[in-house]
């Protein structure tokens, strides 16, 4: 893939919100922004991590912030070329290329935007291979030990701040969801600047592409009046959990997080599925069995188009699908599930990993 | 008493409801001056039945007229929008998302200025009252006399939209203005586009509540009326006049809600049959099944909460086509009466064959006598085929439900629906929409963010539940009879201080009644 056209964006946004597993903030408004942006200025420039120089500098971008915040408080749309800027200037040195800290919902398309305004390309890649809810569950920073800090973050109304350096990953999250929360609760952030070296040896590849491929092949399936679910299952060499409705909806705030529990019943009746989450879906227990764990995917789809459903818009009596997908091998060493493991997010339950998996994969795709 | 009427784009139907009991019933074709339609219903209803129109407790009215017009481009006006939110917003201005026809009808005027709120209520930038001034002046220059106003976190906090509004009806005093503040929920696009939309019908409101009026006066209807919305609940004359936008998904709401009523069901799938589609929905527990995602309405995308249905280009009117075969989507609408065979015309509708069939006994079955049994068996696959999948598609598991048939072309469904428990074919079948607007009850709604940091999430909930009642209550209905029927809360992610997003309906009946 060298460029993302007008044609690409519906389905790298509903691939990016199948792989956001409930979190990234929602795709519709990031799709609108990256369509007016290729209208006015043309296509966005993809370059394959293979091709970068070793010496490349990537900083990796993405909006910071509360999804119900930023549908209401649209982008002035300078927020996240303003941090690559900003962050470009505090390291004294040029950017080569835009990375995507998070492939999921509209995080996935923002850094495109940015990559146009930029006049730069856009990285096939990025750090988490999915959607993760802090800063610091990026493989540069948990597998290559590169620091979040320096970071930039611009808002709306070009309010800037830099956090050059804090203690460690725990303060630069805190400081930078501080100052996310005083700048409106949406700003744009650029941060954790890595190299081409690293990007080509610790980088989660061809995730944009994934998207796209996904996306293609759910747009397909509905055309062709295909189960969507399997189609997807098939594609990401996961599997489908349940299928059945959501009868119950708990959601509670902890600790600044929206945390939630969600029951689904199969549509027989005979199997109960609850599902933590917190901004995305973690923990899936089916009949009281653990069935699926982070840093796995568990994705919630409609169960009749396959559409994907983010946490801010699940709700009682929703026909849903619900897949179990394997993360990449990226996320399962001991290193990373310190960081994104059930037990990092406070469950007393061993990760159980999914079997198989082509997340970082190239997808056989024609372009 | 009281009388329920559905103006539909083919027929217009009135009732007359006792308490429960449905009195007497009539079908109409509308008319292009929708009054002459409802006036011509109103004298079959009170002639059949008698009535003293002085003892009327009132008359609920459900319309398409305001849906078709924006799906047909027709009878809107030229419209301008002023968004209160700059610096932020600009990447994506109003209407960025509308279909360009549709952008080009209302004219696409917009205007970017300052102000707006952020998610804890402080402000984005200060309101300009000289910027909003200036603004209305070259909206005045323009000629435009509809205008929309929205401002960022609106339902959280209206002053912005209030003080813009006060300001452009000082310079332009016979503007009619919409606040998005009055029409939805957060979300500021989807809001927004329910706001231009409601500014760009109100002169076909005026006229047509108007029509409405005039119709009830010349019968020496003195009772109030009421329009159904969205939701089934019910708003009076003035607010409908200046919310058309809420009418949107009545008619699909009021059928469900007639076939509810009529059937005694709770739980079903209600298959309606008109003269050009088929709509199927699902009634749980009485009210019929929100969709989940977004809906557009003429290419615009909304956040109403609207039913979920399915609809399927199958009705009375459908025009069959012999080689290959096909059934719908096109139709012969409201013309079916000088079109099909049975009436004489010379196009093959699906009425024909189920006449033809002997299934049912409408227009001159003589003229439909040489078709060919085998080919009326065909059909009559095809259709059931149809109607299989939908009610599949709408079905949420394999269990067997109770199936719930309505509508003026209810004859053409003549087998077995698949995954039905029992089919239910109530009586008044074909004027359940004008019963579902007779039942219509009275709403109130809130959604804005709170802090939990000053009060506790009990606090927080009861507060939500009261507004919304007090909103029901002021919107005309009985206090003692308001229930909640829906709670929905979604903390803010991220955000200190523990601020959640409460929305509550509340419904109660009409007061008086």
């Amino acid at each position: 893939m060298n460029t993302v056209t007008l044609d690409d964006i519906e389905r790298i946004a509903l691939g990016a919100g199948i792989l956001g597993t409930g979190g990234g903030g929602n795709p519709y408004l990031g799709s609108l922004h990256l369509r007016e942006t290729i209208r006015q200025y043309g296509p966005a420039r993809i370059v394959d991590p293979h091709d970068l120089a070793d010496d490349a500098l990537v900083p990796l971008c993405g909006f910071i912030g509360a999804p119900t915040a930023s549908v209401e408080k649209l982008e002035a749309g300078t927020e996240l070329i303003g941090a690559l800027r900003l962050l470009e200037e505090h390291v004294g040195r040029p950017i080569s290329a835009i990375g995507i800290a998070e492939i999921g919902g509209a995080n996935s398309l923002a850094p495109l935007v940015a990559g146009i305004q930029a006049g730069l390309p856009i990285v096939d890649c990025d750090s988490m291979g999915r959607a993760f809810p802090e800063l610091p569950m990026s493989v540069f920073f948990f597998q290559a030990g590169v620091p979040v800090t320096p970071l930039a973050m611009v808002d709306a109304a070009g309010n800037s701040a830099i956090i050059p350096y804090t203690v460690d990953a725990k303060w630069a999250e805190r400081l930078a969801r501080t100052l996310a929360t005083s700048m409106g609760a949406t700003a744009g952030l650029a941060g954790s600047m890595v190299t081409g070296a690293q990007v080509k040896q610790y980088g989660i590849h061809y995730t944009l592409s994934l998207s796209k491929y996904l996306g293609q092949r759910v747009l397909t399936a509905q055309a062709n009046g295909d189960d969507v679910p399997t189609v997807i299952a098939q594609t990401l060499e996961g599997k489908i959990i349940l299928r059945g409705k959501i009868t119950d909806l708990n959601r509670r705030t902890t600790q600044g997080f929206a945390r939630g529990t969600l029951t689904i019943e199969s549509f027989g009746g005979q199997d109960q599925l609850d599902i933590e989450f917190q901004n995305e879906f973690l923990i899936a227990y089916l009949n009281g069995e653990v069935v699926a764990t982070v840093p796995d995917l568990i994705s919630i789809v409609t169960d009749d188009s396959g559409e994907p459903i983010s946490t801010e818009v699940l709700r009682y009596g929703m026909r849903v699908a619900v897949l179990g997908i394997p993360a990449s091998p990226a996320l399962k060493t001991p290193e990373a599930l310190a960081v994104v493991g059930p037990r990092a997010f406070g469950y007393d339950v061993d990760f159980q990993p999914l079997p198989g998996g082509c997340i970082g994969n190239k997808p056989e795709t024609n372009g | 008493m009281r009388i329920g009427i559905d103006v539909g784009g083919t027929n217009t139907d009135a009732v007359l409801m006792d308490g429960k009991t449905v009195v007497s019933s009539t079908k109409t074709p509308t008319t292009s001056n929708v009054s002459d339609g409802i006036v011509s219903a109103l004298k079959n209803l009170v002639a059949e039945s008698g009535v003293d129109v002085t003892t009327l407790d009132g008359v609920m009215i459900g319309t398409t007229h305001f849906t078709n017009a924006v799906v047909e481009r027709r009878r809107l006006q030229p419209t301008a929008c002023i968004r209160l939110g700059l610096p932020a917003t600009v990447c994506l201005p109003p209407m960025v998302d509308w279909p360009d026809d549709l952008r080009e009808v209302v004219g696409g005027h917009y205007y970017l200025a300052h102000g707006g709120h952020e998610f804890d209520g402080r402000e984005i930038s200060a309101f300009d009252p000289a910027e909003i001034h200036g603004i209305a002046e070259e909206i005045g220059k323009k000629g435009v006399k509809a205008i929309a106003i929205s401002s960022v976190f609106s339902p959280v906090n209206a002053e912005f939209e209030q003080r813009a509004a006060e300001i452009v009806q000082e310079v332009l005093p016979d503007a009619s203005i919409t606040l998005s503040s009055t029409i939805g929920r957060i979300g500021l696009l989807e809001r927004e586009n329910a706001a231009i939309m409601n500014a760009c019908l109100r002169e076909l409101a005026n006229r047509t509540v108007g029509g409405f009026k005039a119709a009830l006066a010349e019968l020496n209807i003195t009772a109030p009326f009421y329009i159904s919305q969205n939701d089934g609940t019910l708003m009076n004359a003035d607010f409908a006049t200046d919310h058309p936008v809420l009418t949107f998904a009545s008619g699909p709401t009021n059928s469900m809600r007639g076939a509810a009523f009529l059937s005694g069901l709770r739980d079903a799938i209600v298959i309606d049959v008109g003269g050009t589609t088929t709509d199927v929905g699902v009634l749980q527990n009485g009210f019929p099944r929100v969709a989940a995602l977004a809906v557009s309405i003429g290419g615009v995308r909304t956040n109403f909460r609207m039913p979920d249905t399915l609809s399927v280009g199958l009705g009375g009117g459908s025009i069959v086509q012999t080689d290959p075969l096909q059934v719908g989507p096109q139709s012969v609408g409201y013309e079916i009466t000088s079109q099909a065979l049975v009436f004489g015309g010379d196009v093959l509708t699906a009425t024909d064959l189920v006449v033809a069939g002997g299934k049912a006994d409408v227009g001159d079955a003589a003229k439909v006598a040489h078709i060919d049994a085998g080919f009326v068996a065909t059909v009559e696959d095809r259709i059931e085929e149809m109607v299989n999948i939908a009610v599949d598609r709408m079905k949420t598991s394999a269990a067997l439900v109770p199936v719930i048939i309505v509508g003026g072309g209810s004859i053409l469904i003549q087998r077995p629906v698949a995954g039905a428990s029992e089919i239910v074919k109530p009586g008044h079948y074909a004027v359940a929409n004008a019963i579902g607007a007779a039942i219509a009850q009275i709403g109130g709604e809130t959604d804005r963010i709170f802090s939990l940091a000053e009060m506790t999430r009990e606090q927080a909930l009861e507060a939500a539940k009261q507004e919304a009642a007090d909103r029901a209550t002021a919107a005309g209905a009985d206090a003692g009879s308001i229930e909640i029927v829906e709670v929905e809360e979604v903390p803010l992610a991220y955000l200190p201080g523990n601020a959640t997003r409460i929305m509550v309906k509340a419904v109660g009946d009409l007061a008086g009644i």
